[in-house]
């Protein structure tokens, strides 16, 4: 037994890291014109020459680069905005409390009810329609898919701030922030400026890696930008899934040209990120050292908390969108309601919705299994070895989120093929591994590290064995964690979209692939049930995270809060 | 053969400085007290006592047992009880269920649920097994948390600041219970404290660490 825990650290690391590396190795021989099974034999920079003739390429990298780093610069600065101006008030508790549960919505469903809104034909203009605008019927406007992608920059603020302020508010407890500002505030600084000069650096320092994958997923989200981005040309990760998806398996070569151009931007513009933080910490420095107090908190502050409320409002009002869609008859522009209210689109598209809710639930009911041994095993091992995870141990952890997707994915994908391998459920499920098993780690590692290790001292001074004390004292005093860990790794691979699509090979339908997959069609109702489906998916388990604890240790009030 | 806690040239360094060093044996019923101000290393000594001494502390020397050397041993075979400052009652079991993890195991239910009425009884709680450790006072909760420890059967009780967040009637009161309970099982006792007060109690050998 003590043998097989230390070898548990070694399985998770093969787990996460093995099929990035393998994704990226079946990625180099493509691009490189090698693809025996196709009939091309390599090596050869054709690929490369077929990428840069591609019309639209040009644009479609810029977009990846504009929208990500857009994105990933909005989210930050809202979030320090909120947290600076409003961190330890009740309305911060408040927004906390709100902005948690909308971690887990989905990133597509989020992207759909926020198209739903800002549609010409969606509730924001059926509000101020005919009214403020005399529109009579939706206008010709090019808002969604807009050609600078700014509404899929809308749609990636809206999930990535949510996710933010969560890394923002753990790392603030380890930073004694109140000191700070009460200090800063005694010297006559306002309450964001103070934040910002003597909290945040700290802070920052902190959700560093959190950002970079912030930047390193809005570069190469697909399924965001198939609903909400520009279509002619898309972001370069789009047009690496629609080559991937090309019959003509010679595509396969452009596709794999393609991803290791979307690597190298990614690593680029981390790098630019990088540069970027030295210049802000050199004007922030030279902020600090003038010692203004803040002239401009009184209107930033407000700001803050307006663009927090924003965000909040239009998932909850997107989501509210979904239900609304899909319980709707005849709907007639400018009117707010539905004409008519029916079951109809869910007598339609339940069924089939069911179906793809059973393949989504084992999925993600495996990976989560899996993903709760590996990270338990480690954190035990962990415990027992008394070696604590390194810094560079947590940028391994981080990893398998700083790839981009679409640079490995096609790779994994095209090396399954090419040894034989069977596409399916399997492999999926080793896929969202890659991904999940990072998110439990973050979520379990600081509970279960925090957790007295008394107790266990305490237990074994009584007699118990090692064992002992993991099954009947720490396992059940950290059911709570385990529990919202469980439920993160589940949302997690629900909302998975690429690794279920490329690597299930078109053989395993969830219900985000379902619905990505409807984006184009334009039938609201039907995507209506498909969002709202993946969102319950996403959020039942959470309720049952919270719930669950609450009932069986109802007596219990020393496991309360 | 000697009976009691023997502390065999015992020398415990961090980064090459001399935290502790003890040559001393305890007997059956007596209590050492160890003082000195935080940080001197007084819990060390009993963490390397327990088998839980950190990675970052060198330790040399014996700890034998009732004339058995435990110290290779895992901590849950060294059958040395512990109590700390915090009562560490299971949160997730009730009162009785914590008094029975910490019962040696053997004999049918019904006799185990006896064991455990009576070590409730013995400090006035019975008919408290189903009740949750959090609603119960700080004194029972020490209470509880001794007899658990007891239950146990240990060779040697270790106390960790053990009374030091009781106020001051409860204090004595808990104090005289332990040292009582000790000397009726001719327990070896080891008592780390900062206050001058436990160690005049406890009427035994008092160490200091730490004073220079």
């Amino acid at each position: 037994m003590p043998r097989a825990i230390t070898l548990i650290p070694i399985a998770t690391l093969l787990a996460m890291l093995g099929p990035v590396i393998a994704g990226l190795w079946g990625t180099v021989l493509p691009a490189f014109g090698h693809l025996p099974v196709a009939g091309f034999d390599g090596p050869s920079l054709d690929p490369f020459r077929a990428l840069l003739a591609t019309p639209g390429i040009g644009t479609a990298t810029r977009l990846s680069v504009t929208t990500g780093l857009l994105a990933t610069g909005l989210s930050v600065l809202i979030v320090a905005l909120i947290a600076g101006g409003w961190s330890g008030t009740r309305a911060f508790r408040f927004l906390e409390k709100l902005l948690s549960p909308l971690l887990s919505v989905p990133h597509a469903a989020a992207a759909f009810g926020l198209a739903f809104l800002i549609a010409p034909s969606g509730w924001i203009a059926r509000l101020i329609s005919p009214g403020l605008t005399g529109w009579e019927r939706p206008p010709d406007l090019l808002i969604l898919n807009d050609t600078f992608g700014l509404a899929m920059t809308a749609g990636l603020v809206v999930k990535e701030v949510p996710f933010l302020l969560l890394m923002t508010i753990a790392a603030l407890g380890q930073t004694q922030p109140r000191q700070s500002l009460m200090v800063a505030q005694s010297l006559g600084y306002g309450r964001l400026t103070g934040w910002l000069k003597a909290v945040f650096p700290r802070v920052y320092a902190q959700i560093k890696l959190p950002i970079y994958v912030v930047l390193a997923y809005s570069m190469s989200v697909v399924d965001v930008a198939v609903i909400l981005g520009p279509t002619t040309p898309p972001p370069l990760s789009v047009l690496i899934v629609k080559w991937m998806g090309d019959p003509d398996l010679g595509m396969r070569l452009l596709a794999a040209a393609g991803a290791l151009l979307q690597l190298g931007l990614v690593v680029a513009t981390l790098g630019l990120w990088r540069l970027g933080e030295m210049v802000v910490r050199r004007l922030g420095h030279a902020w600090i050292m003038r010692g203004g107090r803040g002239r401009l908190d009184w209107a930033l502050q407000p700001a803050g908390l307006l663009f927090g409320g924003l965000t909040a409002a239009a998932i909850f009002a997107g989501l509210a969108g979904l239900l609304v869609w899909s319980f709707a008859g005849f709907w007639s522009f400018p009117n707010v309601f539905p004409d008519s209210f029916g079951l109809r689109t869910w007598m339609r598209h339940g069924p089939a919705a069911g179906g793809a809710f059973a393949e989504t639930f084992w999925v993600a009911t495996a990976v989560t299994g899996l993903a709760l041994l590996f990270v338990i095993g480690c954190l035990e091992a962990e415990h027992r070895s008394r070696r604590k995870l390194t810094s560079s141990g947590l940028w391994l952890l981080y990893l398998p989120l700083l790839v981009p997707q679409t640079a490995f994915l096609p790779g994994l994908q095209t090396l399954l093929l090419g040894v034989g391998a069977d596409v399916g459920r399997g492999p999926v499920i080793a896929a969202h591994l890659v991904f999940v098993l990072p998110y439990v780690f973050l979520s379990l590692g600081d509970p279960y590290r925090a957790w007295d290790t008394r107790n266990g001292v305490s237990a074994a001074a009584l007699g118990a064995s090692p064992n002992r004390v993991f099954w009947q004292v720490r396992l059940p005093m950290l059911l709570r964690p385990v529990l919202i860990a469980s439920a993160v790794g589940l949302s997690v691979s629900v909302g998975q979209y690429l690794p279920t699509l490329l690597i299930g090979g078109g053989r395993v339908s969830t219900l985000t692939t379902e619905a990505v997959a409807l984006a184009s069609g334009g039938d609201r109702r039907a995507i209506a049930v498909y969002g709202l489906a993946q969102t319950a998916a996403a959020l039942v388990p959470f309720a049952l995270a919270l719930a669950i604890p609450a009932l069986v240790w109802r007596n219990r009030r020393g496991l309360h809060g | 053969m000697a009976r009691g806690l023997e502390l065999r040239d015992v020398v415990i360094r961090k980064g090459g400085q001399v935290l502790v060093q003890m040559n001393t044996l305890i007997g059956p019923g007596e209590v050492l007290s160890i003082m000195g101000p935080s940080g001197s290393g007084k819990s060390t000594l009993l963490a390397l006592i327990t088998g839980n001494l950190a990675p970052d502390f060198q330790a040399t020397g014996e700890v034998w047992l009732d004339g058995n050397d435990i110290s290779k041993l895992p901590t849950h075979q060294r059958r040395a009880g512990i109590l700390f400052q915090d009562d560490l009652l299971f949160p997730h079991l009730s009162v009785g269920a914590n008094l029975a993890f910490g019962l040696r195991s053997g004999g049918t239910t019904g006799e185990r649920a006896e064991r455990v009425n009576e070590a409730l009884r013995e400090v006035e709680l019975d008919g408290y097994q189903d009740r949750d450790p959090a609603r119960l006072s700080g004194g029972q909760k020490a209470r509880v948390a001794l007899m658990r420890m007891l239950l146990a059967e240990p060779c040697a009780l270790l106390l960790d600041e053990a009374f030091s967040r009781l106020d001051a009637d409860l204090r004595t009161q808990v104090r005289d219970l332990v040292f009582e309970r000790a000397l009726a099982r001719d327990l070896p006792v080891i008592m780390v404290t900062h206050d001058i007060e436990d160690a005049r109690a406890a009427g035994g050998k008092i160490y200091n660490i730490g004073a220079r």
